[in-house]
This record gives structure tokens, sequence and C-alpha cells, in this order.
């Protein structure tokens, strides 16, 4: 009883201090701006653990966040190996060459239009379909090791990689091309000095997209088979185990791992495209 | 139109190179057994072999178009080799959970837009929820679920709905914040209150964004409903084809659920983006 009496004056406390804050004459700058998210974060996650304690939920249902805390500091070698196995040799290998293929193949395609045409309409089709079905497939091609993961990953990635490049390559302007014309450009140095600069914000934005798609291929192919390590096989065994500490522990890495991957694209992103709009400092 | 002709010849290689791709990895299998029972065997004995195998590492198209007609068509719907009834088992939970993923993210952008508090606490939560995995925690959910005694239909729709909650969220929110501050002024002009604004001004205004959302949370939710069906050990539901597929070997069998859902997929859009075109040219936004 006393956890539940904590946790509801805890709430209120935090909510009337986040309504303070956010009306207050402070709510512009950054400090509050990081401040309040984090104190409703922390809300969220005293809540649970209270609620936990408080209504004594089994561990095999909802483990409490200190549960999951002691878990990732005591299994720290397992959740490094099985972090190694899907991000970095799944997801990333994947993820690189899945981008770097559907960028080529857009600067390939740009120079007819016929097959823009056609493999337009046909990528965004297919980049809309659950590419994710096709993971027992590259499992049975490429075995259970990772090498069937970024096959995984190359395909999700490409589609939705190639519809953005494209549609980058398009977007400078006729006068800028025009510009170009008459200082005697050629086709290679009008790419490479104007188009592919001026594409980067739609290069960028596909290769966002394409980091949460990237570790979700990964971890979700293991669930059709791999060796024995690898956060998806963890998730899927540690569940039937019905160890679910170690199950949110893998997710919080997960998590952890993909808004940190989304964070060093944007961090780059910001550093290529300091000329566009969106990044100017107002 | 002018794009048909275009899309047609992509088509038509992509088949093509299907075919050709299917000589190339079945034929292995072909000069084996050929060499096991000592015959030689000329190129066009191992086209014809390469395009009839009972397991080919890679089906030909014709083959994977036979498997989809005998389960979708020859079945009949209440068979449990039927892709119709496994389609309907997946569309079920994905379309039950988007409806609710859906309302309640329609509801917490509402929230947020109108809760300067809410919008400073939970916005940033919600985009970067966009950046991480979420479809992991879906075996948790199904065996959680299953262990209180939940199972069946629910526990995937839970995965589709929490799929489809954040993209609503986010773009109902950019949304709601669509009309400038003119049009805002001009409501304020007409001493007209805050419900009136919500929905005379920002809920109209917000639907072309609500579309775009839909058809990706509706994408999403269909993963989601997917990806449930897998830990619960292949009983029903296109991902439980996919799986019994990988399990068996059987390739053929893979492929037509890949094409189900492929198909159901671009069904789903498609109907969102009809009514977003019947809704919008109603409203007078897009002719």
């Amino acid at each position: 009883m006393g956890w539940l009496i904590f946790v509801l004056l805890f709430w209120a406390g935090a909510w009337w201090l986040n309504t303070r804050l956010s009306t207050s004459s402070l709510a512009s700058t950054r400090g509050v701006k990081l401040l309040v998210p984090a104190i409703f974060g922390v809300t969220i996650l005293v809540v649970w653990e209270g609620l936990v304690r408080g209504l004594e939920v089994p561990s095999v249902i909802l483990p409490a966040p200190t549960a999951i805390a002691s878990k990732i500091g005591a299994s720290g070698p397992v959740l490094w190996e099985d972090f190694v196995q899907t991000f970095v040799k799944g997801a990333l290998s994947g993820y690189v060459i899945g981008c770097a293929t559907a960028v080529l193949t857009a600067i390939l395609i740009d120079r007819s239009s016929f097959l823009q045409r056609g493999l337009l309409p046909v990528s965004s089709f297919i980049a809309a379909l659950p590419i994710i079905g096709t993971a027992p497939i590259m499992v049975m091609w490429f075995g259970f090791d990772w090498q069937s993961k970024a096959a995984v990953v190359v395909v999700m990635v490409f589609f939705p990689m190639l519809v953005n490049t494209v549609q980058g390559l398009a977007s400078s302007e006729a006068m800028q091309r025009d510009l170009m014309q008459t200082y005697g450009a050629s086709y290679w140095q009008t790419l490479f000095k104007l188009r592919l600069p001026a594409a980067m914000p739609f290069i960028f934005n596909g290769l966002k997209i394409a980091t949460t798609l990237a570790l979700i291929g990964a971890i979700v192919a293991e669930f059709f088979g791999s060796p024995i390590r690898g956060m998806g096989f963890r998730i899927s065994t540690e569940v039937g185990r019905l160890g679910l500490d170690m199950v949110w522990a893998e997710i919080t890495v997960a998590a952890i791992a993909g808004s940190a991957f989304y964070g060093i694209v944007a961090l780059i992103e910001k550093a290529v495209t300091f000329w566009h709009p969106s990044q100017r400092v107002a | 139109m002018r794009s048909l002709l275009p899309i047609l010849t992509v088509v038509a290689a992509i088949v093509a190179i299907w075919y050709a791709a299917a000589v190339w990895l079945n034929s292995q299998w072909t000069y084996d057994q050929a060499a096991r029972a000592g015959v030689e065997i000329g190129f066009s004995e191992v086209v014809a072999d390469a395009w009839v195998q009972e397991r080919p590492v890679l089906p030909a198209p014709h083959q994977v178009a036979v498997e989809l007609y005998d389960t979708v068509i020859d079945k009949s719907v209440t068979s449990k080799r039927s892709l119709v009834y496994h389609g309907w088992i997946t569309v079920s939970a994905t379309l039950l959970g988007f409806v609710f993923g859906t309302v309640l993210g329609i509801l917490l952008a509402v929230g947020i837009v109108h809760n300067r508090a809410m919008d400073m606490s939970v916005m940033p939560w919600a985009i970067a929820s966009q950046t991480i995995p979420i479809l992991a925690i879906a075996p948790m959910i199904i065996v959680v679920l299953n262990s209180v005694g939940v199972q069946g239909l629910v526990p995937k729709a839970i995965i589709s709905a929490y799929l489809s909650f954040f993209p609503v969220v986010v773009g109902m929110v950019a949304g709601l914040r669509s009309p400038d501050a003119m049009q805002l002024d001009l409501m304020r002009t007409y001493n007209a209150s805050r419900a009136e604004t919500f929905w005379k001004l920002r809920l109209p205004a917000s639907m072309p964004y609500l579309f775009t959302s839909l058809k990706v949370g509706i994408a999403a939710s269909l993963v989601g409903a997917i990806v449930g069906e897998l830990p619960t050990g292949a009983v029903a539901g296109l991902g439980a084809r996919l799986l019994s597929g990988s399990y068996y070997g059987q390739t053929v069998q893979i492929w037509a659920a890949l094409f189900a859902a492929a198909a159901v997929a671009a069904g789903l859009v498609g109907v969102i983006g009809f009514l977003q075109r019947v809704t919008l040219r109603r409203m007078g936004m897009q002719s």
C-alpha cells in the first residue's frame, strides 16, 4: 500500500513540476527543454518500479527497472557479444552494403528517364511491403550466421534509399543545371559539384529511415534461425525460459543502439548539409 | 499512363532475372542428382528441371503462382491450408490493432497540442521511439499475455496497435499544428473558442498529415501482426506460414505467403490511399 501511495504522490509532484516548468518564463531555454522530458522519463521508471513492488507483480510478467538494471550490469559480456553479432556484423554491414548499392543504382538509372519512370513506382511499391518476410528465405540461402541477417537488411534498406536518392538527384533546379552547362561542366562534374550535394538532404533522410529498418531487420531475422548469440536469438530464447529481465536488458541495449545509430547519422547530416535551411540556427 | 510501358518493362525484366536466377540456383541440385545416377545431362534438361523442382532453392515465378492459385482459390476458405484463412487471421489482428493504435494516437496528439506540459514531456519520447526497434518487444508481449491466459487475436493486435501508435502521434501533432498564425488569428477575431478552433480549423487542416501517417501506420501494423505470429510456434496466420515453411524447407510455401503478405499490404495501403483521395476531394483540398 505504501508503494502505491508513494507512486501517486510522486506522479502528482512530477506532473506539477513539469506544468510549472513548461509554463514558466524559462520554458524555451535549452536546459528546461531537456529537463522536462527527463523528469517525465524518470517518473515513468519510478511509477513502474513502484507498481511492480506495490502490486507484487511477478517478475515473469514484468520485472522492475532496478532488476533490469542489475541484470544489465551482471551480464555485460553476453550483451556485448549479442550486440556485436546483431548490430556490428548483421545490421551495420547490411546497412552499408544496402545504402551504397542503392545510391550507386540511383546514379546509374538517373541517366535514363525510361528506367526512372519504370523503377521508381516499382521501388516505392516494394518499399511499402513487409520485406521482413524475406527473412526465412535469406536464412535458407545464406545460413544461420550474420550473413543472412545482413542480406535481409540489404533488401530492407535498399528500396527506401533508392527512392530518396532518385528524388534527391532530381532536386537541383533547372537554373542551377543551366549554370553548370554555361561553365562547360561535364556530366560527372555536374554530378559531383551540383547534383550530389543538392541531393544530400534527401539521401540523409533515406539514411535515417534506414537506421531503424536495419536494426529491426537484423533482430527479427534472428527469430528465424541464428547461431547461439545475437539480440534476436537471446530475446526469443529468454522469452521461452521466462527470463524477462534478460529480455528487457536486450531491449534496452537495442533501444540505446538504435537511437545512438540514428543520432550519429543525424550528426553527420548536420556537418554535410550545413547549408540547408532546416539546419540553420535561428 | 505515360509510365505504364516503363513499369511493365521493369516488371518483365524482374521476372526474366528471376527465371534465370532460378536456373542458376537450382541447377546444383539437378547436377548432383545426375552425378549420383551416373548420367550426363544437357543444359536444356537442367533448365527444365530447375523450374519444376519440389523444394527448389528459388522457386520459379510460375510455381509460386500455382501455389498461390491452389491455396487462395482452390481450397475452401475454412481449410487450414487456405491462404485466405491464414491471411484473414493476420488481417483481423492488423485491423483491430491499427484502429486502437490510431484512436489512441489521435487522442494523445490532441492532448499534446492543447497542453504545453504534455507536449514538452511526451513529444521528445514519441519522436525518439521512432528510432528504436520496438518490434523487438513483440515476442515478449505474446508470451507474457499467454502466461496470464490471453491468447489469439488480442496479443497480436496489441503489437499492431503500438507499432501504428507512434507514427500517428507524430504525424497528427504536425497536422494539428499546420494552420499558420494568420489562420489562427482569424479564428480569434471570430471569437472562436478552443473547441471551435479545433473542430473547424485544426482538425480539417490535419487530414493530409493524418492520412500520410495512417499509410505508414498500417504497413507497420501488418509487420507487427506477422512478427507476432512467430513466437507462438506457427499456429495460424501469414507469419506462421512463413515460419512453418522455413522449418520444413517448403520454399514454394514461403514465397506464396510472402506474396500474399505483399498483396495484403498493398491492399491495405491502397484502401487508405483511396479514402485519402475521397476525403480530401470532398474537403476541396486536392483536385
